[in-house]
């Protein structure tokens, strides 16, 4: 792969049918979850910080269909799509939202804090950029075991001005460890656009002095996205080293469920959802192939929203920790 | 006198600063508020509001929001304060310090006593700590011990609104790097805060309410707590002595010792867990030199030692609450 590949194009791939619909479910699988935690975060349900991935769920459904079992998924705080795109539980995940025993870290980590060895999903962090370095951790494992698996490692634009992106994409590269490093440039950190933080603002070409390929691809287009991704995940697999997609992308919301977003048009949001939209443009697709129709696509959204519904009755039914779990698991429970 | 809140008397003294010497500038992630999206110029000043309007009044210059990059913040405004400017440089959580300790602990720590006095480090670093926010365990630390126990820091806590405004003047015109450390949890606190500037000084301790059966010490949101337990057990008799130490470093010990010395006993509130911690230093500093004035065993007030949990029901536990400032109190006069 050059360090300076074009955009995949989208319109020449095939998918068939079922792909397409399970895109389609899987993407609003994410979508109504997100809304449906956002709704428990008006009601006083969930607390402290809460980052929802509305708007960008093509990124992660697209590259998980691009991956292998076993292969591992890591990422920062805004984790709840990286999560249900992993096959981890809906109930789960939003359970811990809720800060409930029936939670993945039973109500000790929240939503910026999950883990699950079974569906290899290794966190959930909230400090920015840290899962670079993790993640660089998960690829040597790999490595060092021949075990044929390559990490997925997840950040933004924001943490891509970390130093330690940098000392990591330099170890991945000298030791050709199978990573693909995903930046997913949904165009702000907090407030600050990446134009004013960011001198180089191709982030793909972020990886250039270290040798690692780089790749700008359409994140909202979820076909463009596994095409993309299956080509870098062969690469890093096929021992020849890290792999860099920026995945251009967009976050619908504020930042977290506090932000009110002051920092860009209401005309910016509304021409991404109305031009760019991942689910959108897969549904048309689906209708214009043939593939559905609006009864059937309508029949998939009642089928998610019932299994959202349930993992948000959960969150809600599931117990509080027990107050002596405050104590336990700080390190190996005698 | 006018009513402020905390926050706003932290902003009052920035910025009255800035008026006085061109040589403040302030940095850090977000601290203008995502000015030039393309919303427009925002006028949020900080994920909490604490500096907003500056960018406003000084202009880019003077007001810099910076990548998500403490290592080169906090590197930055260590260099830039040896040639004499005196950045206020922001860490948006306490917990994040993690990311670029090296810069305080290793370099702007040592530069005067390494060099042999010559050099001179006017940096402030301001960040938030506190748990209480539901923020989970890599935003609510405190972590004051930290700093406190590095020789060639100094370390602010202030409790109250008045003491902010003039423990920031302070901190800023100090030729000593400041590690100044905000509760969040009080930044909507109202004081009565003088409109002109004055310093509070570094290193001594403000008996907030004298007493004679108790001496109770506490900083930041755990004063405000000791001194509401302290009101309440007023009303049966029993009367305790409130000291805020307000810097822990330096640190007012005399005024501690010859509380205990009048009451005998003693009870430290500090969030924070246990071992090797502010409750512990001045556990141990009151042993040594008022050994013979106690008469009874010292009571620490603390978090246990663990992270800090997600869920609400155990957070409210994790911090030391009112029933347990309480109980410490009638235990150590009965
Ligand atoms: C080391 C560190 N610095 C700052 C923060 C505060 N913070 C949390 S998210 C964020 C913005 C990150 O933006 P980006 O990487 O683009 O990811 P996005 O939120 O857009 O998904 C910041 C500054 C943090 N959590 N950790
Ligand atoms: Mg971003």
């Amino acid at each position: 792969m050059p360090a300076e590949a074009a955009p995949s194009k989208p319109k020449a791939q095939k998918v068939s049918k079922d792909e397409l619909l399970a895109f389609y479910r899987d993407m609003l699988m994410i979508r109504r979850f997100e809304e449906r935690a956002g709704q428990l975060y008006g009601m006083g349900l969930i607390g402290g910080f809460c980052h929802l991935y509305i708007g960008q769920e093509a990124v992660v459904v697209g590259l998980q269909a691009a991956m292998k079992p076993g292969d591992q998924v890591i990422t920062g705080y805004r984790d709840h799509g990286h999560m249900l795109a992993c096959g981890m539980d809906p109930k789960g995940v939003m359970a811990e939202l809720t800060g409930r025993a029936g939670g993945y870290s039973r109500g000790k980590g929240g939503s910026m804090h999950m883990f699950s060895i079974e569906k290899a999903f290794y966190g959930g962090h909230g400090i920015v950029g840290a899962q670079v370095s993790l993640g660089a951790g998960l690829a040597f494992a790999n490595a060092y075991r021949g075990d044929g698996k390559v990490a997925l490692v997840y950040f933004g634009d924001g943490a891509a001005n970390q130093g330690q992106v940098y000392e990591s994409f330099n170890m991945a590269a000298l030791w050709k460890l199978p990573v693909v490093f995903v930046v997913e440039n949904n165009q702000y950190a907090m407030g600050t656009s990446v134009a004013r933080a960011s001198s180089e603002t191709h982030l793909h070409r972020r990886g250039a002095s270290f040798n690692i390929p780089g790749e700008e691809v359409d994140g909202m287009d979820v076909l463009a996205v596994r095409e993309a991704g299956k080509k870098a995940i062969a690469h890093a697999r096929g021992g020849k080293g890290p792999v860099l997609l920026e995945m251009k992308t967009y976050r619908y919301r504020g930042h977290s469920m506090s932000d009110p977003a002051k920092y860009r048009t209401k005309e910016e949001v509304d021409a991404m959802k109305e031009h760019h939209d991942p689910i959108d443009s897969v549904k048309k697709r689906l209708i214009d192939l043939g593939y559905a129709d609006e009864e059937g696509l309508k029949a998939i959204d009642r089928e998610v929203r019932a299994v959202v519904a349930d993992a948000a009755q959960f969150a809600q039914d599931s117990p509080e920790p027990d107050s002596s779990e405050l104590l336990t698991d700080v390190l190996i429970d005698a | 006198m006018p009513k402020k809140s905390y926050r706003q008397a932290i902003n009052e003294a920035i910025r009255m600063e800035m008026r006085r010497d061109p040589s403040v500038i302030v940095l850090g992630e977000d601290v203008a508020g995502g000015q030039g999206g393309t919303g427009g110029v925002g006028k949020v000043g900080n994920i909490f509001g604490v500096l907003a309007g500056l960018y406003d009044e000084f202009g880019p210059e003077r007001v810099l929001d910076t990548p998500i990059s403490e290592s080169a913040i906090i590197g930055a405004a260590g260099g830039a304060a040896m040639t004499g400017l005196r950045p206020v440089a922001e860490i948006m959580f306490a917990d994040f310090v993690g990311v670029c300790f090296d810069q305080i602990y290793n370099q702007a720590a040592k530069f005067r006593y390494m060099f042999g006095g010559k050099a001179k480090t006017p940096l402030v670093i301001r960040t938030t700590i506190g748990a209480g926010f539901r923020a989970g365990a890599q935003h609510s630390q405190t972590l004051h011990p930290l700093f406190t126990m590095v020789p060639g820091l100094k370390v602010v806590m202030p409790t109250n609104a008045y003491d902010a405004k003039g423990l920031m003047i302070e901190a800023i015109r100090d030729d000593d790097p400041v590690i100044y450390m905000e509760s969040k949890l009080l930044y909507d606190a109202e004081d009565e805060v003088p409109d002109e500037a004055y310093r509070v000084p570094f290193g001594e301790a403000n008996i907030v309410r004298t007493g004679k059966h108790v001496t109770v010490v506490g900083m930041g949101l755990m004063l405000t707590r000791a001194k509401a337990v302290a009101g309440e057990l007023a009303k049966a008799g029993i009367d305790c002595e409130v000291i805020d130490p307000r810097t822990t470093s330096p640190f007012d010990e005399d005024t501690i010792i010859e509380s205990v010395e009048k009451t005998g006993r003693l009870v430290i509130v500090d969030e924070s867990p246990p071992r090797c911690s502010l409750a512990s230093d001045i556990s141990s500093i009151v042993v040594e030199k008022a050994f013979k004035a106690l008469k009874a065993p010292i009571r620490k007030v603390t978090c246990p030692h663990t992270p800090v949990p997600f869920a609400p029901n155990l957070e409210d536990e994790f911090m030391p609450n009112p029933r347990r400032i309480e109980e410490a109190i009638r235990e150590v006069l009965a």
